[in-house]
């Protein structure tokens, strides 16, 4: 049976260059903290992932830390902003918005639990955050600010340029999860003026565990993972180097082809909408029109439920994933949806489709071809 | 993974009703002598039932449900089970009757399975309605939650329904339950997130 697989924001898979340096670098086991030979080519290794990981982003490799993945990244930035207020901040406030990603929701969840104040933004009704509301929840007693670069679920970008200046210019620091918009969009440290990026090696064609967080060479850090002196004492424990080898490989990749993948994306993403739309009645689509991630397409069904559509696709081949209540196992369906203030029922009829680099057209108009039955007779059976 | 043995969520029983649905309401002019409906749109799982009656059993029975893949598998189970049953029998078919049959479900979608045996409870009622006839079934199958304040789970059921009781807290003050002894405090909690979820409330 034929596969497509539409799910890249959940992970994607491996380049071929990313396996075969991965492969390559599985020889090297030298410990590379180890002042030996042994020890220095894996050295050698690491540190050419960094040059190439900082490059992507723009930074300098002394700014890069290499942590286990995209979350560990944004909980090391919370656990910061903890300390400095343990340590008698005057700033003691935290800005964030509603629809960013669960490593960020629970960890402010569990601060705010923990006594620590925390301030969301709302988004409108394109996922775009409220800049007046923004700007109102500034002052000079917020420590940090925390906003997605480009959402996972309904790959709506934010304007980080802004956020960051408004930011600045209270003297907060400035964060932004990266993790969706790293290979999809321009992502530029230095342009950008943030502190602190997160992002994750899975995301962009490299291998899971491993991730990175940049930390702009003036801004404060300290070590979330307690113990050697790995990363300038930043981030202890042994070196992956076979996982921080592929992230940087991946890395390469971005920087060689990413600008014209993006515009294939773009492309075939306004090829899937148009499609869907032009076969199927009743078709809502979800998130910005234009300040979108080029692979990203969420769509709603009316009368038809997330869940059921995405396993009569996948007895299609193919993969796909839902905002609906019925596949998380909650009884409420995604928050990112409602907080854009989607109706109920089309959160719970959401598909989101995430196109990769090795989708094709005929994957496309494969999947063009098979939704509109199951639309079709998944609306036959509902009761709306 | 990429072969036919790969582990479903479901068991083959639950894939094929819900590829392949028994007995759906797809002809509009179909005649129902009774009809329930329960849950909603926005709660993501909502069942409608007709029922054909011929001296008082089930002769045929449609459904049409909006829900996920579970909701619609257990319909359709359910509606194989209770077609020939007496209109006694069918109000006695249980949830767990119907996953059973089913092979069983994953934990958080039992749930779902709930809706329709509630659904057929509920088209049961309404036929007794239009016939006019007294309906003697619903005390029978009240089943006791609080014993120490003798609390059935079909109070719990109208008080929620009815909107009486929108705040666990208002169920306790309504009822009592669990102020004595407290062992129901658990069950009481559990049924009320349940029939919350059924009535959309």
């Amino acid at each position: 049976m034929r596969k497509v697989y539409l799910d890249n924001n959940a992970t994607t898979q491996m380049a071929p260059e990313v396996i075969s340096s991965m492969q390559q670098s599985l020889q090297l086991y030298g410990n590379a903290s180890s002042m030996h030979e042994f020890g220095r080519d894996s050295h050698v290794a690491i540190e050419h992932a960094r040059n190439q990981v900082a490059r992507m982003i723009g930074a300098d490799a002394g700014e890069i830390i290499f942590t286990s993945g995209g979350t560990e990244s944004d909980n090391a930035v919370f656990a910061l902003a903890r300390d400095l207020i343990d340590n008698g901040s005057p700033r003691k406030r935290l800005i964030t918005s509603t629809i960013e990603h669960p490593a960020i929701i629970e960890t402010c969840r569990y601060l705010v639990k923990h006594g620590y104040r925390i301030d969301y933004v709302p988004v409108d009704s394109t996922g775009k955050i409220d800049m007046d509301r923004y700007r109102q929840l500034l002052g000079d007693d917020v420590l940090l600010v925390s906003i997605m670069a480009a959402n996972n679920e309904t790959g709506t970008i934010q304007d980080i340029l802004q956020v960051t200046k408004l930011a600045h210019e209270n003297g907060a620091l400035m964060h932004t999860d990266a993790v969706q918009a790293i290979g999809k969009m321009d992502v530029d440290v230095k342009a950008w003026g943030v502190d602190y990026l997160s992002l994750s090696g899975h995301k962009f064609y490299g291998p899971k565990g491993v991730g990175a967080l940049y930390v702009r060479s003036k801004a404060p850090f300290d070590a979330f993972v307690k113990g050697g002196h790995q990363e300038d004492g930043k981030r202890a424990g042994t070196y992956n180097t076979p996982a921080i080898v592929g992230m940087g490989r991946a890395a390469q990749l971005i920087c060689d082809t990413g600008e014209q993948e993006r515009a294939e994306l773009w492309a075939l993403r306004e090829r899937l909408r148009n499609g869907l739309i032009a076969n199927i009645p009743e078709v809502v689509v979800n998130g910005h029109a234009s300040d979108c991630l080029p692979g990203t397409l969420n769509v709603s069904f009316a009368g038809a439920e997330g869940e059921s559509i995405l396993l009569m696709l996948d007895f299609e081949g193919v993969a796909v994933s839902t905002g609906s209540a019925c596949a998380t196992g909650s009884l409420e369906p995604s928050y990112v949806l409602l907080a854009s203030g989607l109706d109920v029922e089309l959160a719970h009829g959401s598909i989101r489709f995430s196109l990769g680099r090795y989708n094709t057209e005929s994957d496309i108009d494969y999947v063009i071809e098979k939704m509109p039955p199951i639309i079709k007779r998944l609306r036959e059976i509902s009761t709306r | 993974m990429s072969n036919n043995t790969s582990v479903w969520v479901y068991t083959d029983t639950v894939k094929q009703h819900f590829m392949h649905p028994k007995n759906v309401w797809e002809d509009e002019s179909y005649e129902a002598d009774g009809v329930g409906l329960v849950g909603s749109l926005a709660c993501g799982d909502q069942m409608k039932v007709g029922i054909k009656v011929e001296q008082d059993r089930i002769i045929d029975l449609k459904w049409q449900t909006y829900g996920c893949a579970s909701a619609i598998a257990s319909t359709s189970m359910m509606s194989e089970i209770a077609i020939g049953m007496t209109i006694e029998e069918a109000y006695r078919l249980t949830p767990a009757m119907i996953t059973e049959r089913l092979g069983g479900l994953p934990q958080h979608k039992f749930h779902c399975s709930v809706l329709g045996d509630k659904a057929l409870r509920a088209a049961i009622d309404d036929f007794l309605e239009k016939q006019g006839r007294d309906n003697p079934y619903k005390k029978q199958v009240a089943k006791i939650i609080c014993e120490c304040k003798g609390i059935t789970d079909q109070r719990i059921e109208e008080l929620v329904k009815n909107k009486e009781a929108t705040t666990i807290e208002q169920l306790r003050e309504i009822t009592g339950f669990g102020t004595v002894c407290g062992k129901c405090q658990f069950k009481v909690h559990q049924l009320f997130d349940e029939f919350k979820h059924i009535y959309n409330v």
